[in-house]
């Protein structure tokens, strides 16, 4: 893991890249107890473990690139900027939500952020990856589009198919592979003949990294190294995110593929526990500024819960709205 | 075969009665197998393989990976090759990505090499909303599937057909696509006794009537029965039709039904625009219109991808209350006394 060095951490760089993890941790320790109150329904794949993945990258990413993510998206939606009251109300099914209730948990969108949404077919967003990078190729800009997926979609032949027409056409896309081991139940060592998935990449000559996704800091360098190489030499690159999901892969999997030693001992390489101890370490923060932090994604996440649940349903009437576009394009 | 023991009537889930049909299938024929996403450690997604593995192993239980067109086609070449392979593709939605494979090979090789080739496979497929998984979770493509000649096209809507319906399937020299409702798997039931095997031709009246005849078949089975039961109250007798096969429809059994009823609905959560309810109901007007009394009604999904919201998911799917409201209007409206 090569692109992992270290940049020098700041006190208040730290912090941010800390209250950013510890939102989407307790947004989504809320939603998980939401669901068991039912007030989240369908499909809720959490990102418990891997929030160094999203928050490195969106640090690195500017606002006029395109993001393309999967269902497990929360994550990548909130470090986006997206606001949680909008993310929430989207997971309770209401009007005030992303897709005004349409989308839920999988299939959260913000076209003014660029967010390309969650989509829930593995691999199905990388085709529309290159789409959305050929357009910024096309039209010169210095955006690129940022496209995340998961070890799963490496087996689809969408993601061979993409990642060779995103070279041979040079188009300006970063692949994010969140390497978290596992495909539902299937370990990636059991689905894949060579289990080197940066390696994949380099077959079609794309440039391509293993990071330690569960180093915020790697990440973000890593992504910024990466991203500044596509706006400045063009092309695509890769990055495969070396991470693990602690939670179970949605809310109705009994986990009889893994061991818990297994989870409890990457949980020790945790991201949040991880980027405490080290700031810790450096005396650039302390226990108070932790409790800080939490207590404000407490309050954060409490106003969003308190928006959703008081927030109106769209009309059944209007169910049959935006089937086609109701505005000029 | 030895005779029924009393418990095998004992109450089961659709879920277990599939799981049956596949353990009974592996033991009773070694060129038989399950393959899918899943199938194996997980336990499927679903749940409906759980412990197929501990029992027959991992040749034969296969977990493959996220390759739905090389594994559903991987299915097809063992077939050719003589095996009766099971391939499940965990829902319709994520049969997209197999479809060149399905509809360009399996549904075309007998006919297009003069009958020289055929593809036994049975592919196994969980379709359908109602448990808020919003648009690309929630296909009900079954009637699509029906549209492409070469496939046959089975729907186990009750615990009888959960439990036969696989065995008809692998005897079968064709491509066999199962649709198993999502809403399905947990429902219980028991299996009626002195069935130990079902068809593939025939569609069933799963409930008698007079005064109009519901066709539907999967999930919307029950929504029929209930409006039926809401009908009878108010003195409309409804019979139900459960289609089980898509394709090749059973036109004498519909036929008959309407031509005694003289009304039919038609309730399919399929859209509604170039659908299998569009396909029934030309069957009808080509075969029995003079002695329909009323134009045929539909009950369909909006055409909406599927919403995640509750609210929006039962508005756009067919339920009971619509069901029976349809049966209500056509009635009154027709003036069928
Ligand atoms: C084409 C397709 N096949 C199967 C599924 C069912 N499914 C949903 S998530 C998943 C596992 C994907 O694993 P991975 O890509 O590693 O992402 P992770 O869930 O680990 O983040 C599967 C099999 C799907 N959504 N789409
Ligand atoms: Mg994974």
């Amino acid at each position: 893991m090569s692109a992992g060095t270290e940049v020098a951490l700041t006190r208040e760089h730290g912090l941010e890249l800390l209250r950013e993890m510890m939102r989407i941790r307790g947004f989504e320790d809320r939603c998980y107890q939401l669901y068991g109150e039912a007030k989240i329904r369908g499909f809720l794949h959490l990102y418990n473990g891997e929030e160094a993945v999203a928050v490195g990258a969106m640090r690195a990413l500017r606002p006029g690139d395109a993001i393309v993510s999967t269902y497990r998206e929360h994550g990548h939606a909130l470090a986006r900027g997206i606001p949680m009251n909008k993310i929430m109300a989207e997971l309770f099914g209401r009007q005030t939500g992303c897709s005004r209730g349409r989308g839920g948990s999988m299939h959260i969108f913000d076209a003014s952020r660029r967010f390309y949404g969650g989509n829930a077919i593995v691999a199905g967003g990388l085709p529309i990856a290159a789409g959305l990078a050929l357009a910024q190729q096309l039209q010169r800009q210095s955006d690129i589009t940022a496209c995340f997926f998961g070890d799963g979609a490496v087996a689809e032949g969408e993601f061979h198919e993409t990642l060779n027409l995103a070279s041979i056409w040079k188009l300006p896309v970063l692949f994010l592979c969140e390497n978290n081991l596992y495909a539902m139940g299937t370990a990636l060592e059991r689905a894949q003949a060579e289990t080197d998935i940066a390696a994949k990449a380099r077959a079609y000559r794309i440039e391509s990294t293993a990071v330690d996704g569960m180093d915020v800091s790697s990440v973000e360098h890593a992504v910024n190294n990466a991203a500044d190489k596509i706006r400045n030499q063009g092309g695509p690159a890769f990055l495969e995110m070396r991470t693990y999901r602690f939670r179970a892969h949605s809310m109705f999997d009994p986990q009889l593929y893994r061991e818990k030693s297994e989870i409890e001992a990457w949980r020790k390489k945790g991201p949040i526990v991880t980027l405490t101890t080290r700031m810790k370490a450096l005396g650039l923060m302390t226990e108070e500024d932790y409790r800080r932090l939490e207590d404000d994604a407490a309050s954060e996440i409490d106003a969003a819960v308190q928006f959703a649940d008081s927030s109106p349903w769209e009309p059944a009437a209007d169910l049959e709205r935006f089937v086609y576009a109701e505005r000029a394009s | 075969m030895p005779s029924a023991p009393p418990e095998a009537q004992a109450r089961l889930s659709y879920r277990d009665a599939v799981r049956e049909a596949i353990r009974c299938a592996l033991r009773g024929d070694p060129r038989t197998f399950l393959m899918g996403e899943d199938v194996g450690r997980y336990g499927g997604s679903y749940a409906v393989s759980k412990g197929l593995l501990e029992e027959f192993g991992d040749e034969r239980i296969r977990d493959t990976p996220l390759s739905e067109s090389a594994f559903v086609g991987a299915g097809i070449g063992a077939a050719l090759a003589g095996l009766r392979p099971i391939v499940e593709v965990m829902t319709v939605n994520f049969s997209l990505l197999a479809l060149d494979q399905i509809v360009n090979n399996a549904a075309t090789l007998s006919h297009m090499s003069g009958g020289q080739l055929n593809v036994p496979v049975v592919i196994r497929l969980a379709t359908g909303a109602g448990r808020q998984l919003a648009a690309q979770h929630s296909h009900s493509l079954e009637g699509w599937y029906a549209h492409i000649p070469g496939l046959r096209i089975a729907v186990p809507a009750t615990i009888d057909d959960a439990r036969y319906m696989l065995a008809a399937a692998l005897e079968s020299p064709d491509p066999v696509l199962l649709f198993e409702h999502l809403y399905l798997y947990n429902m219980e039931g028991s299996l009626t006794p002195g069935i130990e095997r079902v068809d593939l031709e025939h569609a069933a009246i799963r409930r008698p009537g007079r005064d109009v005849t519901l066709i539907t078949y999967g999930w919307s089975l029950y929504k029929c029965l209930e409006a039926a039961t809401t009908l009878a109250s108010e003195g409309i007798q409804a019979e139900v039709l459960d289609l089980r096969t898509l394709r090749p429809l059973d036109d004498a059994t519909i036929v008959s039904s309407v031509r005694r009823t003289r009304h039919a609905v038609i309730v399919d959560e399929g859209w509604r625009s170039g659908s299998l309810s569009a396909e029934v109901t030309t069957r009808l007007v080509e075969q029995a219109f003079y002695e329909l009394d009323a134009p045929v009604a539909r009950v369909c999904t909006a055409e909406v991808p599927v919403p995640y919201a509750k609210h929006l998911e039962e508005t756009a799917l067919p339920s009971a209350a619509r069901i029976a409201s349809a049966v209500r209007e056509m009635l009154t409206r027709g003036g069928s006394a």
